[in-house]
Parts: C-alpha cells; structure tokens; sequence
C-alpha cells in the first residue's frame, strides 16, 4: 500500500482542490480575491485544476489601493486574459473620491486600512456571497485561527470567538442574506509550500519575487521600493540595491529584502534557510501585536 | 516527504504551549523576528523565561487571560515530515475544540502533568481521541524535571492510563517522560533519563508509520460537482468532480452510481490536467464514465460488489457543539459527504460521562460538550459506512435551520 502515500505538496493540492469545489458547490456568486501575490495566483492556478477543463467559475476580484507595483497590474491583467475569466476592481481611490473613506495622515500613514471598505463595497455591489482567499495560518497568528469556510456578518466582521466548528470534511456555507464567507483553501500551507509548489507547478510569477535591481530607501528596517508615493524624510537617500521581495502588496508599505536568488530555485533554497517571517517586512503588521487580528474582525483579507 | 497531523490536548497548566513552543523553537521553525516580538512580551508581562505558548495563542482575548481560546493550527516541518498541529484548549467549557481538533487527526497528543498524574480532563482527552479514532496516541509524562525526573513516577503514570486505556479503543500508545519546560526528551534525548530507552518525542513523530491508516479497501466517491466544460474542445464533456474518500479507482472498473443504482464503467480519471490510471484517497479527481447517466452532487460511485449502507434511520454517537439545547422536535440539516438532508433527533438513548466513559440514562436533555448516543431519522436515505472502518463516510455535522450553526457532530455506528 506505500505506493498509495501522497506527498505533502499532493496531500495540500488534493484539499485545496477539494475546498474550491465545496465553495463552487455552496455558493450562488464567489469571488476570487486576486492581489498578484504569490499566494493568489496558487489559487488561481489550484482552481484552474479544480474544474479543468472547464474554466474557472470565479471572477476575479481585485482591491486596488491606487499605489500599486507597475509589474503587478501588468502580470493581472495578462494572467486575467489566458484564463478568461470576469476581474473586478474594488478602487480604493475611488472609495476616497466618493468620500466613503479619508485618507490617512501622519508620518506611518497608509491605504492599508481603507482596502476593507473598498472589498466590503465590492462584495455588496457584485452580490458576492463568497470571497476565496490565499491567506495561511502560518502567516500570522490571528490567522491561525481560520476556517476554511469562515463567516463574515452583515458588516463584513468576523468574530473569532464565535467560530462555527469545522469537522473532517464537512464545511458549513450557509448564511443569512447580507451576511458573506471567506474561504481559505490553502489554509494549511506554509510560505516555504507555496514557493515549492509554485517550482513544481512552474507556475509564472511576477518578476518582483526574484532578486532585481531597483531604486529602495532604508526605513522601518526594511528595503522600501522608490515610488511616486515616497515622500524622502530627513537623512533618507534613494540608493540601488539588489532586492527581491517575499510578499507584494501596496508599495508603499512592502519592503524588500536584499538578494541574489534571481531564479525560483534559487528563492525556494534561500527561503528554507529563511529566519524572519514574511510579514516581517509589511509595516501593517507592526502598528500592534494585534494589529491582524484587530483589522480582520473589521472585515479585512 | 509526507503530512502527519496531530491534536494536542491539555489541562490548563500541563505546558502544552510550552511544547508546541519547544517544538517549532527546537526544529527551528520559529522565525527570529517571532521570537523577539515573544521575548518583548514575555519582559513585559514580568516573567524570568520566555513564554512560547505567546507563540500560539494569537487571539487578543487570549493573550489578555493567558489561556487559549480556539483551535489553532501551527506548522512545522522536519527533513522528514510536515506536520500540521491542531492545538486545542484544555479547558472544560472547550471540549467541542478538541473534537474538532481531533477530527482530522492522525495522531494525539496527550499531555500529563507528572506532579498531579491523571486527571479528569486526561481522561476526557482519551475518551475523545477513541470516540473519534484517531490511530494513534503519545502520551508525554511532561513536568519530569519537577519531581527529579523520577522514574516510578514515569512508570506509575503509564500503567494507570494503561489501565484506564484498556476499556477504550486505542490501537496504538506510546508513553515518552518530557520536560517541554527544559526540552527533556522532546527533540533532544535527556541525560536526566537514562531509564528511559525509548525514543524523543519527535523521533516518535518523524517515524510513526500512518500510510496504512487510509481506508484503500472500499471505494466510495462523493460527488462535489459536475463539470461541463460546453467548450468546442471538450463539447460532450462530463466529468463527475470529488475527492476519494476510500479505497482505490481504476480506469475500467464498473461502478454503481447511488442512490439511483444506474452502473457504468470508469473511462478516465484526471487528476488536474493529467489523466491517470488510477486515484486513491484522498486525491482530489475528476472521473468520466462510458455511459451519460443522471448524477448529481452528493450521489455516490461505488462499487457494484462493495456499496455502502442506505437507510433513513442512523445510530449516532453525538457530540452536541452549541450553547442553545436542541428544541424540541427541532430539524437539522445534516451535512454527510457532500449530501444534504434534513432530519430530526428521534430519541437519545444515553449520555456518556466523558470522564469516565459510563453511560448517563434517562437524562434527556443535550447541552454544549454532551456527548450522546441518539437516534436520527433524516428525510432521505443516507449513504454511509459505520464510522469505526471509515472516518469520511461515517461522519456527520448537524447545522441548525434558524441559525446557520453547526450544532452537532456526529459519528454514524449503525442504522437502529
């Protein structure tokens, strides 16, 4: 019978598989929240084998916050094409025109926070009943704590002390009308999974995951990319580093970290001899030692 | 490199976060940056070491009453395997976490305090382990270092589980004397320990066979969904979409699809974009047959020779998970594999003192953490197996109509 054990990458691949087709199955409208990250395009690429060879029944939903990496909007929209699947925008310039939301201010001020009311927007304009997310539980420790199938209020909360049990495979979908779900089906995969899966799959992924030169100023202990957003303060200079970067997101909050691996081998090497977690590097996630937790029972990925 | 999953289950103070904590510390899985943030808050709250149950109780509520709340899942991996822990609260008001902790478990993680022996609650955590079949159990004698890592004290405490474990249905018990505290015997052999000639604690891990534990002997396919491409390529395309819960499919083999009972044969089976030979559990396929028959989700392929029970009466070992007791005549969805249902609690026959596995009759009534022997009558037939040979077609979940929540799980053993 040991001819009949799974590998870990298969064993992870067969339940997210298994989760896409449960959200597909249990719900009227999902959506599929695509950032460009290496996290959601192993969703994309687990749900196109989820329902080969018929395409993808997700549309793709992406919250732009307006200060995105160039690359990455050019990689969504190529990605958006060959699979022939629906993208839509939650704009989180467009929330600040409307006056639906203000910016912040101040000298760690971000668009971080405001993506909740563009997605939560996003969800009750489209009627999503479901959004599919790439978050793990080793990212952080609030989410830990994740469903699968994890429910969200009418005001887009989640209550974590309030959980519906998950037992076996049996997921629990059903909601009342405003109300909305999260479904994370790679729930159970570490950072060090996805980019072995991504080598193994040979799954494209934007240029900015390996080592490149770019333009990067030294602040909050971490290599941030150069952009039309960075305002220099006192004793910061523009300097050109080799860096790549281990998670993307909003420009002006993602550093990067200094590298060589310039090929997807080479990250999968550097990333198990890795000592800092990924979200080491994304101001968002230092303001509190709760600060995850905090903005995901507002309504957040 | 394969996943071995484990539920670890406490009492409050019996260093289960410690462990966990040694565990990632010692396999070096905690990142630096996790550890300072740990460190910082273990100086701040005032205390001499630093606390790595910090490392897993997340939640804001947690860190603010010191005790963990929720199941939380944490993540390391060896040279040898990944492991995925589900760490659930040792508390009494908590037990529906450890069942749902231990659902998906292939092993259990039993810890016990070597000053206080066992208690109510290790008895409670082994009674679980065995209503839910998990296969296999450790049990770590932790704290050794506090009564001088005495060895009759080691021995003392494993024959009284011994004893205890003998009315359960454990297959498979190891006894290993830890101290998570220090990192006795946990990824390292202690020199505090010379009587003990076993193996650590992760060695028991990294090396505890489970690939026999699937089910490869019945197949049983539960319909998630249909796909229909309705693309030129693929224009008669229709291929039944699952996961195989048990026993093996080829292409070829003749299938019964239930409940209508119509057979076919298998013609492919695509695992992704590959067509395979063969699928087993628990592989995520797609499969199409020789013959256009009416399936949909929730049916089942099986085997004409080897098909599972089809009744409308279940015997259920239950573990009612909500605050609010059932109401009377109150129906439930039943979720079952990928089938619905509505049904009705027809009768408890008894409750179980989960602390000492005895049987409570004529108290009638269900409350959060009951476990309960009852009777469902559901409003169709259920395809099922008994959950003692299949964990994936013997399990059920009830889901309250008015409210959306999962009240209920429950552990099919027989139709009446």
């Amino acid at each position: 019978m040991s001819n009949y054990q799974l590998s870990h990458l298969d064993e992870l691949e067969a339940e997210a598989i298994y989760v896409l087709r449960e959200v597909f199955s249990q719900f009227q409208n999902p959506a599929l929240l695509f950032s460009g990250g290496k996290d959601s395009i192993t969703v994309a690429h687990l749900a196109k084998k989820a329902f080969y060879p018929a395409k993808i029944p997700f549309t793709f939903l992406h919250v732009d916050t307006g200060h995105n990496f160039p690359e990455t909007i050019k990689f969504r929209d190529d990605l958006i094409e060959d699979l022939g699947v629906r993208l839509a925008v939650g704009s989180v310039q467009d929330a600040i025109d409307d006056g639906r939301v203000m910016e912040e201010t101040g000298a760690n001020a971000s668009r971080n926070k405001l993506q909740i009311t563009a997605l939560l927007d996003t969800i009750e304009d489209e009627n999503f009943d479901v959004a599919i997310g790439g978050g793990r539980r080793d990212e952080e420790k609030a989410r830990a704590k994740e469903r699968f199938f994890s429910h969200r209020d009418e005001f887009g909360q989640w209550d974590p002390k309030h959980q519906r049990p998950e037992l076996w495979n049996l997921f629990n979908g059903k909601y009342n009308p405003g109300e909305h779900f999260r479904a994370f089906p790679i729930s159970n995969w570490t950072e060090f999974d996805v980019w072995q899966y991504i080598m193994r799959e040979n799954i494209e992924i934007p240029s900015l995951y390996l080592a490149h030169e770019r333009d990067v100023i030294w602040r909050d202990n971490t290599w941030l990319p150069m952009s039309e957003h960075i305002v220099l303060r006192d004793g910061e200079k523009v300097e050109k580093k080799k860096i790549r970067f281990r998670t993307l997101g909003d420009i002006t909050i993602t550093g990067g970290i200094e590298s060589d691996a310039d090929t997807i081998e080479k990250v999968v090497e550097e990333v198990s001899a890795m000592r800092q977690t990924e979200r080491g590097n994304r101001s968002d996630d230092k303001r509190s030692e709760t600060s995850m937790e905090d903005r995901k029972k507002e309504g957040y990925f | 490199m394969e996943i071995l999953r484990f539920t670890t289950a406490g009492s409050v103070d019996d260093g289960k976060s410690t462990l966990i904590g040694r565990l990632l510390y010692d396999s070096k899985s905690i990142f630096e940056d996790q550890l300072d943030q740990v460190s910082e808050t273990s100086k701040r709250k005032g205390l001499e070491h630093v606390d790595l149950s910090l490392l897993t109780d997340g939640l804001r509520a947690e860190r603010e009453q010191g005790i963990t709340i929720d199941v939380a899942y944490r993540y390391f991996a060896t040279p040898k395997r990944k492991f995925i822990i589900a760490d659930t609260p040792g508390h009494i008001q908590y037990t529906r976490n450890m069942v749902t902790g231990a659902s998906t478990a292939d092993l259990a993680l039993i810890l016990i305090d070597a000053r206080k022996g066992l208690v109510e609650q290790t008895h409670r955590h082994a009674i679980i382990a065995s209503l839910l079949q998990i296969p296999h159990m450790i049990v770590c004698v932790n704290k050794m270092d506090l009564v001088d890592y005495d060895e009759a004290i080691f021995e003392k405490i494993q024959e009284e589980f011994k004893e205890f474990a003998a009315k359960l249905n454990l297959k498979d018990i190891r006894f290993v004397p830890i101290s998570a505290l220090k990192g006795d015997n946990v990824v390292n052999r202690s020199e505090q320990t010379p009587w003990y000639s076993g193996e650590t604690l992760l060695h028991t891990l990294e090396n505890i066979y489970i690939s026999s534990d699937n089910n490869y002997i019945d197949p049983r396919f539960a319909v998630q969904t249909i796909i229909r491409p309705h693309s030129d390529k693929f224009h008669d395309f229709r291929g039944y979409a699952g996961r195989i819960s048990s026993g093996v499919f080829r292409k070829g083999d003749d299938i019964v699809a239930l409940p209508s009972g119509f057979t076919s044969k298998v013609k492919n089976i695509f695992n992704g974009m590959e067509e395979v030979e063969e699928a087993f559990p628990p592989q995520s396929v797609t499969i199409t047959l020789e013959d256009d028959i009416d399936i949909s989700r929730g049916d089942m392929l099986v085997r004409p020779d080897n098909q599972p029970q089809q009744t409308q009466d279940l015997d259920v070992m239950l573990c009612w998970m909500d605050d609010q007791p059932p109401r009377p005549r109150a129906k439930y969805i039943l979720k079952h594999t990928t089938n619905e249902a509505r049904c009705m609690i027809k009768g408890i026959k008894y409750k179980m003192n989960i602390n000492t596995l005895s049987r409570i009759e004529g108290d009638k009534s269900l409350h959060m953490n009951d476990i309960a022997r009852v009777q469902l009558r559901t409003t169709k037939a259920i395809l099922w197996d008994p959950y003692k040979s299949n964990r994936i077609t013997g399990s059920l979940i009830l889901v309250d109509e008015a409210t959306n929540n999962t009240v209920a799980a429950g552990m099919i053993r027989r139709s009446k």
